[in-house]
């Protein structure tokens, strides 16, 4: 019993943790380099925001490294440096990323009143105040792109992805191979392939069926790429046991395999939808335009938000900037969704 | 009674095992081939009509298609000239001011992910990298118009003024908005997603015992990733960097939104037009007559096979990568 | 539950007086060492070591003393915690994201874990060979002997070309390799490969070097050159090693130190001189693991 009371006394600790008092020199550096930055940008004519970032880099990051210097000599001092330099390189990446949120809500808040979700643009123009008009005819093309698009690339993408990782025939490097390159076609050359292929010597007009090919075609590589990935955490011993009870592969595959990994399918066509809800260049080519609510899919244009928004930054005056700021900001949030439900998914992909 | 030795047995033939597989099971599996074969199916069909539409112009542009620097459509008759040459020259500009921003970045951001970062603020950051590559290029677009253009303005100014001595940072006459440099910048901004990715899933493949050999002999951090990591993780970063070109060429609605598109070659990067191969194929395909939008389709051909032969060559790179572990 | 602490009782006492008596033991038996191997100064001590995993408490209340200039053995079953305590040596431990410890290493009188402590410098002087031997491949074989200088920054007094002889000398390499230095590692044979390591690790000159399990990724015959290179660096530093194979720890060690776990944190059973613990342990349990009775 002594032995386990004095085993217990001893507390787990972690010596090499940095200690916060060990930081206080590092912290009264930065300060001291705050306010060196300050004095040269008073009395020296450097002048401006990046003035102050960039001194403040170098004072900070030369005063870390003379105090690693000091205390531990040459190479800590180098280590001191490169971290400094990553660190404001991480940084540097997260900066437009904030930007980029930031200015999307600040600016699209302001025209994103009820009347955007009701009303269409028909009897609107660009210009107008924002008292008029609205994106429901974007929002309903949209939804109506992203489901004919899924509709025709998730049968295909799903089977792909099974031939390569149930079937594994001789074909599979080059199907994989196949399915790599897709994945790099760019988004302007799907929309005029469809466009070259369907309507440059026909009498067939942009539509909706037409303007969701191209995206289709985008979305088909992404969830293929997925849906590969999940079916090969299924474990294999799921599919031993299916086979080793007489089923034939089919239902092995169909029953076992498949349910075994539907979240993570699930996942798979959401981050497809993502890619391409927001695509903009395919539809230039291929949508046909609409003002209005076009519930008709085979004929007769149709838009979409990220066309919507396209409009509005063509457009150029103010209230066109204000209707494609608004637009990108129910763009976004539709994306940040579709994000968030692929985490939310994609944590539990197999069960 | 003669004895008579056995006579030596032949080694028997290998018994071939096969399946017959039930009919159903025969299904599946034709379906399964026939559907994977859809993209071999789309990829043909896109080199195909992109070629055919557009064999008119190459036929009669020849070689002078891609070469030529003038974009002009014949007026009652007179012939037209469709030369792409300043198209994909700027097309390689822009892209290699992207490599050049956002490779580095990329790659300072995947170490300091993988090897500083501590666990809590490295998936807060992770997960933000992520939602960057989902935001629709067109968000992009608009952003660097209203937002990124006049700093990047100002940017460009410092630059001149510091290192115009460069050639390819000369100015002939200020105009500082829409230019290549500015296109490159929203480019860099949009493949860094998929540089840092590519660069920390190779990153994080570095063999731990290489690391703690490094470690054990008395390396810093930084000793540590220089001896180890970087020469382990050199080529893959170099197969990420080549998907994010294959992204940059591609690129259109983003470009168009923040770059004065002229039919002549420029090398100043600063200087305020240039040239790209998407962005021009969606600036004239507006008032495009039959024969220029052939020609269009033409240039469209020719980058998609420019950006086919780049990511192919970058997944070569980062599957031997992954794959070897060198 | 009362047997299994009086065990622990035991097993306390016998690792304090075993910790004792070690101390007169080494000191004699440096005493007695050849002259010109002169004692490099005080070894290496680890007070009280507690190691844990996350909540796993791996490692418990192991004191041991090396004396300068001997070779100790840690033998033991997997999952006794005999790796776990050479990483606590030279603080490679803390690697392990979950990792904590109690306790303190002193070398040369100083605790290595004390609050700014220089790590990298504690690593320079006590040296590490690994399980799998892990020459950098991207480094030629010089390259790769020379790597520690460079990667600590550091320069040595002797010349590279010296410096190079020198070390793969002592690790037993020189003649195989001395026309190949330009050549890439990964050429070399696994056996080849584990002396460069031993060679990279020696160049930086540490005072202790560290062995966790050098031979077991190894055929018999290279196994037995690396006994022979332990034996020859014995004579200028200390050694530490740890062997799943009783014999190897027969044939190298001066000193042999017996862990065990009972299903809790592994801990210390006993230690002594390394005929002492083959031939007529103090312990029940160790008897029954060296004779081979289980392990």
């Amino acid at each position: 019993m002594t032995t386990f009371a004095s085993t217990n006394s001893v507390k787990p600790t972690k010596p090499w943790k940095v200690t916060k008092r060990q930081l206080i020199p590092n912290f009264s550096l930065l300060i001291a380099a705050a306010i060196a930055t300050y004095l040269v940008v008073a009395l020296t004519p450097m002048k401006g925001k990046l003035a102050y970032v960039l001194l403040f880099f170098i004072f900070g990051t030369g005063f870390q490294a003379a105090l690693s210097w000091s205390k531990r000599g040459k190479s800590a001092a180098v280590d001191t440096l490169a971290a400094s330099i990553m660190m404001t390189g991480g940084m540097l990446v997260f900066l437009p990323v904030v930007s980029l949120l930031y200015t999307t809500v600040v600016k699209g808040f302001k025209g994103l009143r009820p009347q955007i979700f009701t009303h269409t643009m028909e009897s609107t123009s660009y210009s107008d105040p924002l008292t008029s008009g609205g994106l429901l005819h974007a929002i309903i093309g949209t939804l109506f792109l992203i489901a004919i698009a899924t509709v025709i690339s998730l049968p295909l993408s799903i089977l792909t992805a099974l031939y390569l990782t149930e079937i594994k025939g001789k074909a599979s490097g080059f199907i994989q191979f196949l399915v790599q390159a897709m994945s790099g076609v760019p988004s302007v050359v799907a929309g005029i392939f469809i466009y070259a292929a369907l309507l440059l010597t026909t009498n067939l007009r942009g539509s909706t069926i037409i303007g969701a090919l191209p995206l289709a075609i985008l979305m088909i590589p992404t969830v293929t790429r997925t849906a590969q990935e999940v079916l090969l955490l299924v474990p294999n011993e799921l599919r031993e046991a299916g086979l080793a009870l007489g089923a034939t592969q089919w239902k092995t595959v169909a029953t076992i395999v498949v349910p075994a990994a539907r979240n993570g399918l699930i996942t798979a066509v959401i981050l497809g939808v993502a890619r391409i809800a927001g695509e903009t260049a395919p539809l230039l080519f291929t949508l046909g335009t609409s003002d209005k609510i076009n519930w008709n899919i085979f004929s007769g244009g149709q838009n979409a938000l990220p066309y919507y928004v396209w409009s509005g930054l063509r457009d150029g005056t103010e209230g066109g900037l204000q209707r494609a700021w608004t637009g990108i900001l129910v763009l976004l949030m539709l994306v940040l969704t579709l994000f968030v439900s692929a985490r939310i998914f994609g944590s539990r992909k197999v069960k | 009674m003669t004895f008579t030795a056995n006579p030596p047995k032949a080694i028997p033939e290998k018994r071939q095992i096969t399946t017959k597989p039930r009919v159903s099971d025969k299904i599946f599996r034709g379906v399964l081939t026939v559907m994977s074969m859809s993209s071999l199916l789309i990829l043909t069909l896109i080199g195909l009509f992109l070629s055919l539409r557009g064999f008119q112009a190459f036929q009669t542009q020849g070689i002078g298609f891609i070469t030529k620097v003038d974009w002009t459509a014949g007026v009652d008759g007179s012939p037209d000239t469709f030369g792409l040459g300043a198209m994909i020259i700027g097309t390689l500009i822009i892209s290699a001011t992207a490599l050049f921003v956002g490779v580095p970045l990329s790659v300072l951001t995947a170490l300091f992910l993988t090897f500083y970062a501590p666990e809590r603020l490295k998936r807060a950051l992770v997960t933000l990298v992520d939602l960057m590559a989902s935001f629709p290029s067109i968000l992009f677009g608009l952003w660097g118009f209203i937002v990124l253009m006049p700093m990047a303005e100002y940017w460009a100014q410092l630059i001149h003024k510091y290192l115009g001595w460069i050639p390819i940072f000369g100015m002939p006459s200020p105009a500082y908005t829409r230019s290549p440099f500015i296109a490159g910048l929203v480019l860099a901004i949009m493949i860094i997603p998929i540089v840092t990715s590519v660069s920390r899933e190779i990153f994080n493949q570095t063999p731990l015992d290489r690391i703690q050999a490094a470690y054990a002999l008395g390396a810093t951090r930084w000793a540590m990733i220089k001896a180890v990591v970087l020469p382990f993780g050199a080529s893959g970063v170099v197969g990420g960097a080549m998907l994010g070109l294959g992204r940059a060429l591609g690129e259109t609605v983003a470009v168009y939104s923040v770059l004065n598109i002229v039919f002549k070659v420029n090398f100043q990067v600063l200087y305020g037009f240039g040239g790209n191969i998407a962005s021009m194929i969606v600036g004239k395909w507006g008032e495009a007559s039959l024969t220029e939008s052939k020609a269009l389709l033409a240039a469209g051909f020719v980058l998609f096979v420019m950006t086919l032969v780049v990511n192919l060559l970058a997944n070569f790179i980062v599957r031997r990568t992954v794959k070897t572990g060198k | 539950m009362s047997n299994v602490s009086d065990d622990n009782n035991g097993e306390d006492m016998s690792t304090t007086s075993a910790t004792n008596s070690l101390s007169s033991v080494a000191a004699q038996h440096a005493a007695q060492r050849q002259p010109g191997t002169a004692p490099l100064g005080s070894g290496l001590e680890a007070r009280e070591i507690h190691a844990w995993f996350g909540k796993h408490h791996a490692l418990a209340d192991v004191s041991l003393d090396f004396a300068a200039g001997t070779v100790t053995a840690l033998i033991g079953p997997s999952g006794c915690g005999k790796s776990t305590f050479i990483r606590t040596l030279n603080r490679m431990h803390e690697f392990i994201p979950s990792a904590a410890m109690a306790g303190e290493v002193l070398l040369d009188g100083k605790d290595i874990y004390q609050p700014g402590v220089d790590v990298t410098k504690i690593r320079l002087q006590i040296g590490m060979v690994f399980q799998k031997p892990n020459p950098f491949p991207s480094m030629t074989i010089g390259q790769n002997v020379l790597s520690g200088l460079k990667l600590a920054q550091i320069k040595s007094p002797k010349s590279n070309d010296d410096l190079l002889e020198e070390c793969l000398t002592r690790a037993g390499l020189w003649s195989e390799v001395k026309d190949r230095l330009g050549a890439h590692a990964g050429g070399l044979s696994g056996g080849q490969q584990q002396r460069l390591c031993i060679a990279r690790s020696l160049a930086v000159n540490p005072k202790v070097l560290l062995m966790d399990e050098p031979c077991s990724a190894l055929d018999p015959g290279s196994t037995l050159r690396i006994e022979d290179t332990i034996g020859q660096l014995a004579k200028t530093m200390t050694i530490i090693i740890v062997t799943h194979n009783m014999q190897q720890a027969a044939r190298v060690s001066d000193y042999t130190a017996f862990f065990l776990s009972d299903g809790g944190p592994g801990s210390m059973i006993e230690v002594g001189p390394t005929n002492e613990i083959f031939s007529r342990p103090k312990d029940e349990r160790t008897e029954n693991y060296v004779s081979g009775r289980f392990g």
